[in-house]
């Protein structure tokens, strides 16, 4: 069972488990598949420059099978490129995208040749304006090959890992006295308040001095809620070295 | 709840791994046959991991674990639930042989209504040419067709060169290329529910129309035929089919009557487009191959007929080949085969075992 939210595709499975996607933009898919286009392009200079040796035999075979090559290169490169890296060309591994079935199931053969044929209608009349249109307009950003195919693409960013070593040194954590707690608060904090905190960290010297108090305060003070620790154990530190601790609790210590 | 993530993680690792190594064997052997204590096993470790990232989706402080997760159980529910036949080691004999002309077979209705609209199409052509002298000029697709046919007879039969010496394979190549990307074309506009492909469908049989009739108006039928015949007998058919998979798209999207959801009804078809379009561009490399080197040859170079005879015996071969190859006893009951997924074949083992 499939769901849309914003640009999202979540999949609910039947054993309980939900997971999503972030899909992709048509914006974003026309840059990949501008560098498929060049892709192509090399492909087709380099095997055509390759094919004109048959010249040597004959002018109108070499003509014929670089007629020929050119048209299955241009046209199976999406193809080929698909099926070989699970549903990624060279443009869309660049950018992070990745085309997968509607439903999460496996890609199947005839889903990416058909998504690759119906090109010639998504292209028309002009870069892509019928594909584009589609994405737009459409819940799950499919343009029109997408559609008949049961594809989407999705964008799937690398996220890198942030330098906690750096970011928390090695001060002491009062919070470490209190294990119980800190396993209480690993368990009540939803990924996103954690991913809340660790930003509000990194970008901390981006901030204005009043707008830096302010935030930590709030981000203090709603972790206070979720988990109360012992006086002893807060006693005289600020907001923001509150903060640092619930994120090193949060990030480090459990690795 | 997890108190201690650490040895949630050491104790269930082991799972994760082993259902990794499954996948990626999987992944390597598409067609590997999993005896019912595998699959059981398969099934179990995925059930595990499920619930393992049910579990730690809560849990802010393990975004890699919860990712890893993520990909796997992603991966085991494409196999664990996909219910669609698992690509075979492809054998271009059998597909040949008998997955292409069993494609067309399943949408037959689709095949006829895409050659009444191509014969609409040249009756209306044969209708302008016939009633409306000046509407010819327009209709004609090709400048060498303008010319008075019985003038252009004359001038094929007393032609001493071989016009196309030298560059008959190119011609052939830029044939083929041309009539496959007209053919993808009739099969994407489907998509336009139809319509594109009844339009490119209708537009070709008013141009075939047009000229045929111009040429039997002429007395020049059997030039015509000795003409047409050796690669239209191919050409034509595979612009049909390619109209046929554009029809079965077009139902596809449509669902006339129909309560599957749209997902599920195109689906259904895309292994069948995808095999009639790959015969279609077989059967225009043939095409291409003989128009540049056989069809452009006239009498006195070639009797017509021997080229009518060549054109009638590959209408024969074709007709046959798609009506009667690979035809099995389930074909002819009408029934349909359908090949169990993973989920399937697991129920179907499991229920055999306990009975």
């Amino acid at each position: 069972m499939t769901q849309a939210k914003a640009n999202t595709l979540t999949i609910h499975t039947p054993e309980g488990v939900a997971f999503s996607f972030q899909l992709s933009g048509p914006i974003i898919r026309f840059l990949a598949w501008q560098i498929d286009l060049f892709a192509i392009a090399v492909i087709s200079i380099s095997v055509m420059t390759l094919l004109r040796l048959i010249s040597i035999f004959s002018v109108d075979l070499a003509w014929a099978v670089t007629g020929i090559a050119f048209f299955v290169i241009s046209i199976g490169y999406g193809i080929a490129m698909e099926w070989y890296w699970r549903g990624q060309t060279i443009g869309k591994r660049l950018f992070h995208l990745r085309v997968m079935d509607a439903q999460a199931l496996r890609l199947q053969f005839s889903q990416i040749v058909i998504r690759n044929l119906l090109r010639f209608i998504d292209s028309l009349p002009i870069f892509y304006l019928v594909g584009g249109l589609a994405c737009l307009i459409t819940r799950h950003a499919q343009r029109l090959g997408d559609l008949a195919s049961n594809t989407v693409v999705v964008w799937t960013p690398p996220i890198p890992e942030p330098h906690l070593d750096q970011l928390l040194k090695d001060k002491y954590n009062s919070f470490h006295d209190f294990p119980r707690l800190e396993a209480r608060l690993r368990q009540r904090t939803s990924p996103q308040e954690a991913g809340v905190a660790l930003q509000a960290l990194l970008r901390r010297d981006k901030l204005d001095p009043q707008a830096r108090v302010d935030l930590f305060e709030d981000i203090a003070s709603h972790f206070r809620a979720l988990v109360e620790f012992p006086q002893e154990a807060v006693h005289g530190i600020s907001d923001e070295q509150y903060v640092r601790n619930i994120v090193d609790v949060l990030y480090r210590s459990s690795t | 709840m997890i108190i201690d993530l650490k040895k949630f993680v050491g104790e269930e690792r082991g799972y994760w791994t082993e259902l990794e190594g499954i996948l990626d064997s999987l992944d390597n052997d598409p067609e590997q046959d999993m005896a019912l204590a595998e699959v059981k096993r398969f099934h179990y470790l995925y059930q595990r991991a499920s619930t393992d990232l049910a579990r730690i989706m809560t849990f802010s402080s393990e975004p890699e674990t919860r990712k890893y997760l993520e990909s796997l159980v992603g991966r085991a529910y494409g196999e664990i639930h996909e219910a669609r036949e698992k690509p075979h080691r492809f054998t271009p004999i059998h597909w040949f042989f008998h997955t292409f002309p069993s494609a067309f077979r399943r949408h037959i209705r689709a095949f006829c209504l895409s050659l009444a609209i191509m014969v609409v199409g040249c009756l209306f052509g044969g209708g302008a040419v016939t009633f409306d002298p000046e509407a010819r000029d327009h209709l004609m697709p090709f400048s060498h067709l303008k010319i008075d046919p019985s003038e252009r007879v004359r001038q094929e039969e007393s032609v001493e060169m071989d016009q196309l010496k030298g560059s008959k394979t190119s011609f052939s190549s830029v044939l083929m290329t041309h009539n496959t990307k007209v053919s993808i074309l009739a099969m994407a506009l489907g998509m336009t529910w139809g319509i594109g492909t009844v339009i490119l469908l209708f537009g070709n049989g008013v141009m075939l129309g047009s000229v045929a009739f111009d040429y039997v108006l002429a007395g020049e039928t059997e030039f015509l035929l000795g003409w047409l015949l050796p690669h239209g007998a191919i050409e034509i058919p595979a612009i049909l089919l390619a109209g046929q998979a554009g029809l079965v798209l077009a139902g596809a999207l449509i669902g006339w009557g129909e309560s599957t959801p749209l997902s599920v009804r195109l689906r259904a078809v895309s292994r069948d487009l995808v095999t009639l379009i790959f015969g279609v561009a077989i059967m225009l490399v043939w095409a291409g191959l003989v128009e540049a080197f056989f069809s452009q040859y006239h009498e006195p170079v070639l009797p017509y007929e021997l080229k009518i005879g060549f054109g009638v015996v590959e209408m024969i071969a074709l007709t046959l080949f798609l009506g009667k190859s690979g035809k099995t006893k389930a074909d002819k009951k009408g029934e349909v085969s359908t090949a169990p997924g993973l989920r399937s074949q697991f129920q179907a083992q499991t229920e055999g075992f306990s009975s």
